[in-house]
């Protein structure tokens, strides 16, 4: 159809009919089409010269990708349990009714369609969705009437009031970074000054370590890319921020972004890198456009481009690149394998991207905090850097606290903070647990709360899931199960069988069909799960599901069958369907409860 | 041997739901070790013996899914009666060939087989001796609680050989690798 080429063409030009850049033809094309239909995708499949089913492998795999329609509205509530805890299910069902909807399926006249996705990164002002991957925070019945209205009426996006799409930044407690003055430029002037070296030495005095959680020292990083062979070198930016209850980066992109673009700079001068990419979660597109226009600022200051500040050699750029709602991506080598539009399966771990990276070079992939935080050791020193904090975690760390307290939002302490002075501090009222880390950490009782936020005791990526005490624990046990079976790649069978057996077994539980040996199943598939999955997903998808089985035990307990075994489905519903075409109803077409 | 000092046997009872007979067609490929086998254990309720019920036993081998009510009556008989209930093959564990069903409606399939007849009308039979179809195919550890499980298509006669050995013998089962490796 001439109409599909003529929309496609300046898509496929602008990405310079790139085959690397297929994740980002199929967001723009359905940013036209609505779904990637088989005519866009025959048509896309053609120009760039590669098999339908590479463009199937994507839309199946990417969750916000669609190969059926899905309406001119795609609505999809966040589910995180802080969502759920603020309200969304009712919500979502009350879009439901007024839509005259069934979740998930497409509505009659085909305009509109509503569904659950994974967290969207809005704890702190949920409960939250997206429409059309535009976030709508703060929702309230009202709210919902209002969307209903707009969508009835067929109004277009742009002419939806512009307060509904307004995400907060909600900075509660400001140090080091998001407390400093700041001037645009200073800190990659200053790393220029230093010297590529020098810049190298004062990061190793700094001791900073990887805020995306797993805190690998980033001097090594840098400093293992800079010696690795190969003919370029990539600096990638970590801004997949899918982990449940985090939040920390949306506002970095959002209000702090220059910094994390100088950071990307100062690492292409310690590494030699030229080009830098990044890596923008999906739910955080509508952040594209201005940091785009970021972009072009410091490109006219000479702060990006060729011979940055004057320097000889130095010349990098950076390119923004999305994603499409998968939260595996957030794993260094899914996240690499996505940039080369694939679809994001984590990579055998050794080699490390830092010699083998995107499209094989050497390649520095940093969480978006990390990169903030080489900029102030650019300014300040790293033996300056390094005062704060504690001896293995220096620096300041900034926390997402959502859940059950007066005031969520971003605090940054320094590291070493215990759990007790952030509830004190956010106004957690009567505090019964905190997730820590997201669905993928550790689940904490107030016995716990003496802890302290640092590499040594409690590592952390920065969130933190308050539960109120009367919280029903199973409900967040059940959330973090769903959510892993969702998000698994389905690349190693230990994670893509196990997730859902360990889901299927909690919502069992749950409806008190569980007997002691699903609870004693489960703990035999964390055991499974922690040591045969494929990355950390699978590795880690357990852990907050093991705390609150031990710490939370009665939450539990109390729903168990006192019975030796139970099935998860009532058997004699299973033969209603017979019944009905047999035409029978004696005893032998029944089957009772198990005696 | 000297009848009054005889171990007492230990009692095995099998029994096929939605399977093909594989699995025990694999049972008895132990070949001779079947005479070693009869003196450590009897056969209860089994296509052995042709014993219709199953009472008390120590050890249950069930090959096959769960199809029908029957099946589901079999199966809480087995699990009522015996300490021990093995899930043995595929299907007993998965679901295997049987389930391949499962992603039709079985009110379509019930129809769809049983429309060739003279008049072209469908006619389910309805004689109550007939077992009712379940509207999928179910793996038996959904119904029961089941306590070892036999992976194989079937499982090899070698691998029966060994977990039942195991089992009788005190020593948790174990199938290393060369036992469940098929090509």
């Amino acid at each position: 159809m001439a109409s599909i080429a003529s929309s496609l063409d300046p898509i496929l030009a602008g990405y310079g009919h790139d085959p690397t850049a297929l994740l980002q033809i199929l967001r723009d094309a359905q940013e036209v089409f609505d779904w990637i239909s088989p005519e866009v995708r025959a048509a896309i499949a053609g120009t760039l010269g590669v098999p339908t089913a590479r463009i199937d492998s994507l839309t199946q795999f990417y969750a916000h990708l669609y190969d059926t329609p899905r309406g001119r509205y795609r609505i999809l509530f966040s589910d995180n349990i802080t969502d759920r805890m603020a309200g969304s299910v009712a919500l979502m069902d009350h879009m439901l009714t007024r839509l005259k909807l069934e979740r998930g399926k497409l509505s009659a006249d085909g305009v509109v369609s509503v569904d659950f996705t994974s967290c969207t990164g809005m704890c702190d002002q949920g409960p939250a969705l997206l429409v059309n991957n535009r976030p709508v925070t703060r929702l309230t019945p009202r709210r919902i009437d209002e969307i209903c209205d707009l969508i009835r009426a067929l109004t277009p996006l742009d002419e939806w009031p512009a307060d509904f799409f307004m995400v907060q930044d909600h900075i509660r407690r400001a140090d080091m970074l998001l407390g400093a003055a700041y001037r645009r430029g200073d800190a990659t002037r200053a790393a220029v000054a230093r010297g590529a070296q020098a810049m190298l030495d004062e990061m190793k005095r700094s001791n900073l370590r990887g805020r995306g959680g797993a805190g690998f020292t980033t001097a090594v990083k840098w400093e293992t890319c800079r010696d690795a062979p190969g003919e370029e070198r990539f600096i990638i930016c970590n801004a997949d921020e899918g982990e449940p209850g985090t939040f920390k980066d949306r506002v970095l992109l959002q209000s702090f972004s220059e910094r994390v673009f100088e950071g990307m700079a100062i690492a292409a001068l310690v590494t030699g890198a030229r080009r830098g990419f990044l890596y923008l979660r999906g739910e955080y597109s509508y952040l594209r456009a201005p940091l785009e226009a970021k972009l072009a600022e410091m490109r006219r200051e000479n702060l990006l481009g060729e011979k940055i500040c004057g320097a000889e050699g130095f010349d990098f750029d950076i390119a923004i690149h999305l994603g499409a709602g998968a939260y595996v991506c957030g794993e260094e080598t899914a996240l690499i394998e996505s940039l080369e539009g694939k679809p994001g399966k984590p990579r055998i771990r050794p080699p490390f991207p830092a010699t083998h990276g995107y499209l094989g070079f050497p390649t520095v992939v940093n969480n978006v905090e990390t990169l903030c935080k080489a900029t102030e050791v650019a300014l300040i020193g790293g033996a300056s850097y390094a005062g704060q904090g504690t001896k293995q975690s220096t620096g300041t760390k900034i926390l997402s606290v959502s859940g059950d307290c007066e005031r969520p939002g971003l605090y940054e302490y320094p590291f070493g903070v215990s759990i007790a002075q952030v509830l004190e501090d956010c106004g957690a009222q009567n505090p019964g647990a905190v997730q820590v880390g997201g669905a993928a950490g550790n689940c904490l009782t107030p016995a716990e709360f003496g802890r302290r936020i640092a590499f040594e005791d409690q590592p952390t990526a920065g969130a933190l899931m308050v539960f109120g005490s009367q919280r029903d624990m199973i409900e967040a046990a059940r959330n973090f199960a769903r959510f892993f079976a969702h998000e698994s790649c389905g690349f190693c069978t230990p994670c893509r069988v196990g997730t859902s057996l360990v889901a299927d077994m909690v919502d069992k539980i749950a409806a008190g069909r569980g007997a002691l040996y699903e609870t004693m199943d489960l703990q035999r598939l964390h055991d499974i799960l922690r040591r045969s999955s494929h990355c950390g997903l699978g590795q880690t998808a357990m852990l907050a599901l093991g705390d609150m089985m031990q710490k939370f035990r009665p939450a539990f307990e109390r729903r168990l069958t006192s019975r030796d075994f139970e099935p998860g489905f009532d058997l004699d519903a299973a033969l209603a369907r017979a019944r009905e075409l047999a035409g029978r109803d004696d005893a032998a077409a029944h089957l009772g409860a198990d005696i | 041997m000297d009848v009054g000092t005889a171990p007492k046997k230990v009692k095995i009872a099998t029994a096929t739901l939605g399977g093909c007979f594989g699995c025990h067609m694999s049972l008895l490929d132990i070949d001779e070790r079947l005479l070693e086998l009869v003196q450590l254990v009897e056969f209860d309720r089994s296509p052995i013996t042709d014993i219709k019920h199953c009472g008390p036993c120590d050890i249950g081998l069930i090959e096959g899914a769960l199809c029908n009510a029957e099946n589901v009556h079999v199966l809480r008989e087995f699990r009522a009666n015996c300490k021990f209930l093995v899930a043995v093959g595929a299907c007993a564990i998965n679901g295997g060939l049987p389930a391949q069903r499962n992603r039709f409606d079985v009110g379509d399939i019930l129809q769809k087989v049983y429309s060739d007849t003279p008049d072209g009308r469908s006619r389910v039979p309805n004689d109550p001796e007939l077992p009712l179809l379940l509207d999928k195919v179910y793996p038996i550890h959904d119904v029961v609680r089941i306590d070892y499980f036999i992976p194989g298509c079937p499982p090899s006669g070698d691998a029966l050989w060994k977990f039942l050995n195991d089992l009788i013998g005190g020593r948790t089962p174990r199938l290393d690798y060369p036992q469940f490796h098929f090509d």
